[in-house]
């Protein structure tokens, strides 16, 4: 059975559609990254799979007691709340200690707790974040453009960290990106999405399609690079 | 000693305080102080409605308040409310509220007392009202405390746990809409803003976590109170403003005192 699952899912903003009749799945263990430029509906998507958005028609089905790590797009926590890392680890459900110190340490930002979120680095806030999304240890985990103002080394580090995080929990993982060249090359499927789901399939199938072409103009050179890319990964990881 | 006004209103000050504090404190983090005056400034609107219908003030200014809060929640997308339309909003039920009024001129209502308060005024059914209704504020933040605080930290995140972020706002709009109600007897519909910001923003400087925050925020709040009172008794100054004088006071001082630290 699917964790999460839609059908027909339709969510209008302000009398506009911002997705449309989207059917979507995601399975058990499988890693699922949504490709689509600005505006295609990528975070209505998630903000309507999350439950934050109502579905103007169509159903949204979660498995029950489903786990969910999420990483936002933004957050910015205003200056006036006083907020310890540790604390914010554990809002709303609390962690022991350990586990926190342990997490922490995993993601290499070790002994943050008592320090003011409002005073971390952009680096070491996405870390932060990304602790917060495993301490729930979760069936799956949502990305929505997590490296956004992160530098290519910085997003290069920030994936490997994921990548290693599921190999350890076994969750599923649902990336978000707006820019082609973070498909993953471990992902098992690739949504491309401009308001509607255009194609899906293998990565490397999709990224020949003509939908994906015209979205992007994807050009020869692209796909070479991203070809490159994939061959590079795969060597690293002596897959 | 409860057959002395002063001290009523010293009571009613802090008895006020405890919910004002950690109240003003969610109020501060979700920057919504331009909806806490809208609020207010809505009661004044109930309570020319009230007059016109013959029910009691407190009820009148309860019900606009939480129909006015309510409905801008509801035009608020993503948690943040459209300045603008608050301004139409709140200035709208001030300037209604008052014309409203003025064709009540039967020495049964004091225009002055709605805009600044008259905490020396206070009836002991009034006092119990304050205490009681501030307790059931304080008693319903407490047990959502948890779910309000991670709705306040990230309506995403919230959501991702499993709690719904729209109904933390509505739980906390309509505790704005009491404690705003009960706060018009003490500092008016104008100043009703003041004793939510103000002390939880002197507070911020000393505090690690939110709940330092909305402690010392209502400690702070109980203290400009019964000091307010008491210098507005002993000088003869308007007692709703002379407790927002004193909060401001303690604001500088904290400002100062964090500056040194530094």
């Amino acid at each position: 059975m699917s964790l999460i699952r839609t059908q027909g899912l339709t969510v209008h903003h302000g009398g506009v559609a911002a997705i449309e009749n989207v059917d979507f799945e995601i399975d058990r263990g499988e890693i699922v990254t949504i490709v689509g430029p600005n505006g295609s509906g990528k975070s209505t998507l998630v903000r309507a799979l999350l439950g934050i958005v109502e579905p103007t028609s169509g159903v949204v089905e979660r498995q029950s007691d489903l786990r969910i790590g999420y990483l936002p797009q933004r957050l910015a926590i205003d200056a006036s709340m006083p907020l310890t890392v540790e604390r914010f680890l554990c809002l709303p459900h609390r962690h022991p200690g350990e586990d926190v110190s342990k997490v922490l340490t995993q993601l290499g930002v070790p002994g943050l707790e008592n320090r003011q979120v409002t005073e971390l680095s952009g680096g070491q806030f996405q870390r932060v974040l990304l602790a917060r999304a495993i301490l729930v240890k979760p069936d799956i985990l949502i990305l929505d453009e997590p490296t956004q103002g992160l530098d290519q080394s910085g997003a290069a580090t920030f994936y490997r960290l994921v990548e290693q995080v599921r190999q350890e929990l076994g969750c599923a993982v649902l990336l978000v990106s707006h820019d082609i060249h973070v498909v993953m090359g471990a992902s098992d499927r690739v949504i491309c999405m401009n308001g509607h789901v255009c194609c899906q399939g293998r990565p490397e199938n999709v990224l020949e399609t003509p939908e994906y072409r015209e979205l992007f103009g994807a050009s020869e050179d692209v796909l070479a690079l991203y070809r490159h890319d994939h061959d590079h990964d795969h060597q690293q990881c002596g897959l | 000693m409860l057959e002395d006004p002063v001290f009523r209103a010293a009571l009613a000050g802090i008895g006020l305080s405890l919910a004002t504090g950690p109240l003003g404190s969610v109020v501060v983090w979700r920057r919504m102080a331009y909806f806490g005056d809208a609020v207010a400034h809505a009661a004044i609107l109930g309570v020319a409605i009230a007059l016109a219908f013959s029910v009691p003030i407190l009820a009148g200014a309860l019900m606009v308040a939480l129909f006015v809060g309510l409905s801008v929640s509801a035009m608020v997308t993503g948690g943040r409310p459209i300045d603008t339309n608050l301004g139409v909003l709140s200035y709208s039920a001030l300037a209604v509220g008052l014309v409203g009024i003025s064709f009540f001129q039967d020495d049964q209502i004091d225009v002055e007392a709605l805009l600044f308060g008259d905490i020396l005024e206070m009836t002991q059914t009034q006092l119990v009202l304050i205490w009681g209704g501030s307790f059931l504020a304080l008693a319903t933040l407490v047990v959502r405390w948890s779910g309000l605080l991670t709705a306040t930290v990230s309506e995403e995140l919230a959501a991702s746990a499993g709690i719904n972020p729209r109904r933390e706002r509505m739980v906390l709009t309509v505790t704005l809409a009491l404690v705003v109600a009960l706060a018009v007897k003490v500092v008016g519909v104008l100043l009703v803003g003041a004793l939510l910001i103000i002390p939880a923003a002197a507070a911020r400087g000393f505090a690690r976590s939110p709940e330092q925050m909305a402690v010392t925020a209502a400690v702070f709040g109980a203290a400009a109170s019964v000091t307010g009172v008491l210098g507005a008794a002993a000088i003869g100054t308007p007692p709703g403003p002379s407790i927002v004088v004193v909060t401001t006071l303690i604001f500088v001082v904290s400002l100062v005192s964090g500056r040194l630290r530094r």
